[in-house]
């Protein structure tokens, strides 16, 4: 069960139970719990618990908080990865190597799925070629580790070429897990693009066969040009490029389960209506118009449907619909004083949606069947919104002010809930105003926006709230939105 | 003897031919010589192309005149007898045409109509504009923290609007509904399409048509105040009127 991967913790919460208390050094200034969510009653009796903290003390901040989270306790994959060698002697080489060797070290860093290897524990002669490779100098200490992924990289004649191992170290008999080679035109993007795709090969092996992530996209708003428009970058971010040129505001970029377009919502001369955009053709498609104000799309699993939030039915009271992706077939699916807004389905069934209701006074999330029927709601107290479901259909991430008095607005965090159960668990933690929690297709991470460095600005974290990552620094980034391979 | 007598009867004869003659001639009237051709007497016609201008316009004016010699407009003076000109009168302006010939005089008018435009706006002393009216008198619509309902403290701005709007008729206006800027992009942009919902329903309730407001949502897009504080945050929870030109 020790390498049990990551998702199979999520999958299986209520199996074991493990309490464990991180070494002190990790948080000088805090006692740490970390917690494997588990027994059922325990974890009842936790809620319990930090519901009581909060209640009694003033800030989040600066206060003892038990961590709880996924894969914790479970000891991961002690990965090596020395850095590529150059195989020709092309002067093209030194930077794609560079460029190979951070994006390939981020990936994996990222990815929680392995415990990186510091560099500073490697031999002084590194690999390139499987029979540079000594096996003892690597699974027996300083560097102890249980896997070494190495390889080379050249350019010759304008082509680049990588040659990637994935080592068992502790098996002599056999170590090859795997072995890929690349080759594309000479480019940084190149480069990059390999580091991705070796990366996703040694994840989705050390990872319980759940595919990487590296070469998603995500989207997002972001007013750099001096109007809010659609952009787009890599998981990492870096490409990042502008997607609309449309001068006015658009917001809330959902993509569609197949990449090929993105759904937001845009003010036109009519008032804010949902638009559709063609990553394949690179501009706005024509969609209809519904009248009145159109927010926050969402795609359903198949990518057959869209569910977004509209005041066209008049009453001034904003109302989830669902048309058909073309937006034909609309139908209403809620009939209360809202507002309600922010639709996202179980993308698992595509049986339910969750949406955000104002109906009885501050906003709550809810859920419901497809259909409208079966409303619930699942927030107890605050304020609650932005619901993101989770790939394995079980979870919900959300954003939650839970401690909201008048004119002393509390942190806004990002939560993880339990559907079945309407159990929760804080991610972060470090203040500022947290919102649009959206997960990684492989159901490990989470993009979100954050005001913590000063800016509005969109940072990735794993699921359990370690590893957070800003990823734009250039003027106010908002709404991220995962895409869903 | 005899010859001579005839001779004296022939002369005698010849002599009463001649008297008789001239007798008879004398006491026929000889024909009256033919009256010289009477003069013809002038015409003339005028006209003006269009009857009617603004202040500052011109008009053609256009006239015909025929056996006259001297022909004559008053305030344009002598013309040639068949012609048109421009004219560009401050007044209404009756145009007299004289056409003298030998033959007599004839005499038409044409009367030019100068309407005064309206008064470009003086620059000095600026009339008030609707739009001046409109900001002088128009109040926005404050909202309690995630709140879409008119609270009772501004139904007096509600029926100041109501009063405006009924007392001018050809005043149409749209509403923007604001946040501030605590909460969701999202649940903000919903909450502000009602916020503006509600003052477009207590306006109908007072008796305005529908038709002249139109309702937009800005959410916390488009604040007004960017501090992060409680007064702040109020000047930014409203329905804000804007004049529709």
């Amino acid at each position: 069960m020790q390498k049990q991967s990551y998702r199979d913790t999520i999958l299986s919460c209520g199996v074991r139970f493990s309490l464990t208390r991180m070494h002190e050094s990790a948080r000088p200034n805090s006692r740490r719990w970390v917690i494997n969510l588990s027994s059922p009653i325990l974890v009842r009796v936790l809620v319990v618990l930090i519901c009581f903290l909060s209640a009694l003390l003033p800030s989040a901040v600066a206060q003892d908080w038990v961590k709880t989270g996924t894969s914790l306790g479970v000891e991961k994959v002690r990965l090596a990865v020395p850095d590529f060698k150059p195989s020709t002697a092309d002067p093209q080489n030194a930077a794609l190597l560079k460029t190979f060797n951070d994006t390939l070290w981020n990936d994996l860093d990222v990815s929680g799925v392995v415990e990186l290897v510091s560099k500073s524990f490697y031999p002084l002669q590194v690999p390139g070629q499987p029979p540079e490779v000594n096996m003892l100098s690597w699974n027996a200490p300083p560097p102890n580790a249980g896997m070494l992924a190495f390889g080379n990289l050249g350019v010759a004649g304008g082509r680049l070429t990588v040659q990637g191992w994935l080592y068992d170290v502790k098996n002599s008999q056999s170590p090859q897990v795997l072995g890929k080679q690349y080759g594309d035109t000479a480019s940084d993007a190149a480069a990059r693009v390999m580091a991705h795709k070796f990366a996703d090969e040694i994840i989705f092996r050390l990872g319980g066969g759940i595919a990487g992530i590296a070469e998603t996209q995500i989207y997002f708003v972001s007013d750099r040009t001096g109007h809010k428009e659609i952009w787009a970058m890599d998981y990492d971010g870096s490409n990042q490029h502008q997607l609309t040129h449309l001068g006015s505001i658009s917001l809330s970029p959902r993509v569609s389960p197949d990449g090929s377009r993105v759904a937001f919502s845009s003010l036109t001369k009519s008032g804010w209506e949902i638009m559709m955009y063609s990553t394949d053709l690179n501009r706005t498609l024509s969609f209809p118009h519904f009248g009145g104000t159109n927010l926050s799309p969402a795609w359903s699993g198949d990518g057959t449907k869209l569910a977004f939030s509209s005041s066209r039915g008049g009453e001034g009271q904003t109302q989830i619909y669902v048309s058909d992706a073309a937006g034909g077939n609309l139908h209403r699916m809620t009939t209360d004083h809202g507002p309600d807004v922010s639709p996202v389905w179980n993308r698992k069934t595509n049986a339910q949606i969750a949406f955000v209701s104002g109906r009885t006074g501050l906003p709550q999330i809810y859920t419901m069947e497809a259909d409208g029927t079966n409303q619930q709601r699942m927030t107890d107290q605050g304020y609650a919104v932005s619901p993101s479901w989770a790939p394995n259909g079980q979870f919900l991430a959300l954003a939650w002010v839970r401690k909201y008095g008048p004119g002393e607005p509390g942190a806004s965090d990002i939560y993880l809930m339990d559907i079945a159960s309407k159990q929760w668990v804080q991610l972060t933690h470090d203040g500022g105003r947290n919102d649009f929690p959206s997960w990684s297709p492989d159901g490990r991470h989470m993009v979100f926006q954050s005001n913590r460095s000063g800016s509005l600005q969109i940072w990735t974290m794993l699921a359990d709230g370690s590893k957070l990552q800003q990823l734009t620094f250039t003027g106010r980034n908002t709404q991220p939105n995962w895409s869903w391979k | 003897m005899k010859q001579q007598s005839i001779k004296w009867s022939l002369l005698v004869v010849t002599l009463g031919v001649v008297l008789t003659l001239g007798a008879c001639g004398k006491k026929k009237e000889p024909p009256p010589p033919p009256p010289p051709p009477a003069p013809p007497a002038p015409t003339a016609s005028i006209s003006v192309s269009p009857n009617s201008v603004q202040a500052g316009q011109s008009a053609s004016l256009t006239w015909q005149t025929s056996n006259a010699t001297d022909v004559s407009i008053d305030g344009i003076g002598a013309v040639q007898p068949n012609g048109s000109q421009s004219v560009t009168p401050t007044d209404s302006t009756t145009y007299h045409l004289v056409a003298k010939g030998t033959g007599g005089t004839q005499e038409a008018t044409a009367r030019l109509t100068v309407t005064q435009p309206p008064p470009p706006p003086p620059p000095a002393a600026p009339t008030v504009t609707d739009e001046d009216l409109f900001s002088q008198n128009i109040k926005d619509v404050y909202f309690d923290y995630d709140k879409s309902d008119v609270r009772g403290d501004q139904q007096s701005s509600v029926q100041a609007d109501v009063a405006f709007l009924n007392a001018h008729a050809n005043i149409n206006i749209t509403i923007e509904g604001h946040c501030d800027e605590r909460g969701s992009t999202e649940y903000n942009l919903a909450l502000g399409d009602q916020r503006a919902s509600a003052v477009k329903n207590a306006l109908t309730a007072g008796g305005i048509s529908a038709s002249r407001i139109k309702t937009i949502s800005y959410g916390k897009e488009k604040p007004f105040c960017t501090e992060s504080n409680e007064a702040c945050w109020q000047q930014n929870r409203r329905g804000h009127l804007v004049y529709q030109k």
